[in-house]
């Protein structure tokens, strides 16, 4: 069984005023299968945690550990965790010029697999995911995330959760900017990937809301850098009923 | 061939006070004697985003115009071989409109001269290779008989310092692609002059592909004369560090109900890497149901590079199909870069996806298959080439 630990974590970023601690000594463990659910006030760290997971050049481990069955990836390349087995949603998907839906998700199937996939089936496997995500056929010929609206770019991120099969995924904020019926979709596709490859996931999210959808098997609060609380999906609910005011009070003001 | 006195063309040729801007493209001075024109400073419309300092030699030197070896594959219907000054189809499809352009006209002793007769399609590859380093004038025409249909590749690789003029006269009907390829050694430095005539009916598609080479300057002039003529112009440029790569393009729709379709893209990889794109299409007032759109793209891989991209249109007729241009140039950069290694490709396939899907859909209208292979691979030897400097 796949296993993601995050081990006494701390990150740092540069800024114009300097370095800025942001992570300060997470411990997480993510088995395979399992949902989290990293809530947190905005700044609290939590996309930071999304993104020094994934390798993000601007982010700077100062100590800490995070391991994928055991391997230390932190030190590997973005490309490298990726091939490894994990997946980053992007909040804010990137436009790529010049390179089409199909011909993208084709490369990366290829150097995640170490082998180009088997034509006839990845071209249906690929259609019938996005005819689920109800993405028009036409997407797959448009340039990646080009042109895309907000809840299509999102969609694009699912699908290649669908398609690329990572051990675990992180899904940052993948619930803003969706209205209700694309947050319906996107979360099916979400639960649908779990249900196909047993994945865990890493649900990063500011609102409650997604997790009517999504039911995550524990809560995590994000609080400062740091993880504050943590509980069952029943801490969600108390969340949405109480807000962050709580934590921030303890810890965060002033 | 015709005097400027014959032009009406004299008076605007000395640069006095009374001077007046010219205010429409096909209203530019012409002249086939490099004396007419003024010694370049840089500040001329036609040279202000161009070195001008690194090819004094071509615009005020003095110029071999003798002739230069060239190769050419077998084909059927088409022959190449030197013509003397007087040949009728000189100064039929264009004339100098700056200094380096006339000086290669005064200088040539003859042009090479490339037929395309038949009404078979056929494939031709010309190739200069042994042009030197000396400084060098030249003269090309390129005529495809009625009816006639062929691909035509110009091929420049090795040393060269050239200035010249490539006449491309299509009669009634004649199908013509004209494709011209600079691969030229690091050091070359290539200003070209295209000129191209187009008779009734008449299709040209012409594409610049510039990779190699210390300056290229492409300039393709095209005449849409005859009624229901038709030019596609493409262009596809890759600029390395302290690369300069410019193609001034200019459609002159002349004649009724034509067609022109412009498009360039272009890569910029490396500390000084510098593009130039200039886009004219006049739609002049015989050219009633023209149908025009121009657009030029530039992919920016690197800090440190400069693409200048103007496109410019006029209109002196109401009564068209469409006329349309646009211009872009966008930036490969380290999130797009993070966003495809997060999906496990590696950086330098990334890179190259890129700038593949970005310039195959120029490679892909190129309609020589073989040729397209050799630009793709060379377009990849470009990425490598400049990851290991």
């Amino acid at each position: 069984m796949s296993v993601l630990e995050i081990k006494d974590l701390h990150v740092s970023v540069e800024t114009d005023q300097g370095t800025k601690q942001i992570l300060r000594g997470v411990d997480l463990t993510i088995k395979e299968g399992e949902i989290h659910a990293i809530m947190g006030p905005n700044g609290s760290g939590k996309s930071t945690l999304a993104y020094t997971i994934a390798g993000h050049p601007k982010y700077k481990v100062d100590s800490g550990s995070i391991l994928l069955d055991g391997e230390e990836v932190t030190t590997m390349t973005v490309d490298q965790r990726a091939r490894a087995g994990l997946f980053l949603a992007m909040q804010y998907p990137v436009e790529i010029p010049g390179v089409t839906v199909t011909n993208f998700l084709r490369t990366a199937k290829t150097a995640i697999d170490g082998e180009a996939p088997a034509i006839r089936t990845w071209i249906k496997d690929v259609r019938e995911s996005m005819a689920r995500l109800r993405m028009d056929k036409s997407f797959a010929e448009r340039n990646v995330n080009e042109g895309f609206s907000g809840g299509e770019k999102k969609r694009n991120e699912i699908l290649q959760l669908e398609l690329l099969k990572p051990k675990f995924a992180i899904l940052d904020e993948t619930d803003s900017g969706l209205d209700v019926d694309a947050l319906k979709i996107v979360s099916e596709g979400v639960n649908r990937a779990k249900e196909n490859t047993g994945l865990g996931l890493l649900l990063i999210t500011h609102y409650t809301r997604i997790l009517r959808y999504i039911t995550p098997d524990f809560v995590h609060v994000f609080v400062d850098g740091r993880i504050a609380e943590q509980g069952g999906p029943e801490l969600a609910d108390r969340l949405e009923d109480e807000g962050y005011d709580r934590f921030l009070t303890e810890s965060n003001v002033g | 061939m015709p005097t400027e006195e014959q032009h009406g063309i004299k008076e605007h040729s000395d640069g006095r006070f009374g001077f007046v801007p010219v205010q429409t493209r096909s209203g530019r001075f012409k002249s086939f004697n490099v004396a007419d024109f003024a010694p370049v400073t840089g500040r001329e419309a036609v040279w202000k985003l161009s070195p001008v300092a690194k090819f004094t030699d071509l615009t005020a030197g003095e110029l071999d115009g003798s002739v230069y070896p060239v190769e050419s594959t077998p084909a059927a219907d088409i022959t190449v071989g030197w013509v003397d000054r007087d040949d009728s189809r000189i100064g039929t499809a264009g004339a100098p409109e700056e200094r380096a352009a006339a000086n290669a006209w005064s200088s040539f002793d003859q042009a090479l001269a490339i037929t395309v007769g038949g009404e078979e399609a056929k494939e031709i590859t010309v190739t200069r290779a042994h042009l030197g380093s000396a400084p060098r004038g030249a003269h090309t025409i390129i005529e495809a008989k009625p009816f006639s249909q062929a691909v035509v590749i110009l091929e420049n690789i090795g040393d060269a310092r050239l200035t010249e003029n490539v006449e491309i006269i299509l009669g009634e009907s004649a199908n013509l692609t004209v494709v011209t390829l600079q691969e030229w050694n690091a050091g070359a430095v290539h200003l070209a002059n295209h000129f191209a005539s187009i008779g009734r009916d008449a299709r040209l598609k012409h594409i610049v592909v510039s990779l190699g080479g210390s300056i290229v300057r492409v300039n393709p002039s095209v005449r849409l004369a005859g009624p229901g003529s038709d030019t596609e112009l493409l262009g596809l440029y890759f600029a390395d560090a302290g690369q300069h790569l410019e193609q001034q393009v200019y459609v002159n729709h002349d004649a009724p109900n034509s067609r022109s379709r412009v498009t360039y893209k272009g890569a910029l990889q490396g500390t000084g890497a510098r593009t130039v794109w200039i886009g004219d299409v006049l739609i002049g007032r015989t050219a009633a149901g023209t149908d025009s759109y121009e657009q030029n793209r530039n992919l920016v891989l690197t800090e440190g590079t400069r693409a200048d991209s103007i496109p410019n249109l006029e209109i002196e007729t109401g009564d068209i199909k469409g006329a349309g241009h646009a211009s872009a140039t966008g930036r490969f950069d380290d999130e797009q870069l993070f966003y495809l290694q997060s999906r496990g490709i590696t950086e330098d396939e990334a890179r190259r996806l890129v700038v593949r899907g970005f310039l195959s859909e120029i490679v892909q209208q190129i309609g020589s298959k073989p040729l397209e292979d050799r630009l793709q691979a060379a377009i990849e030897a470009e990425l490598r080439g400049t990851e290991e400097k």
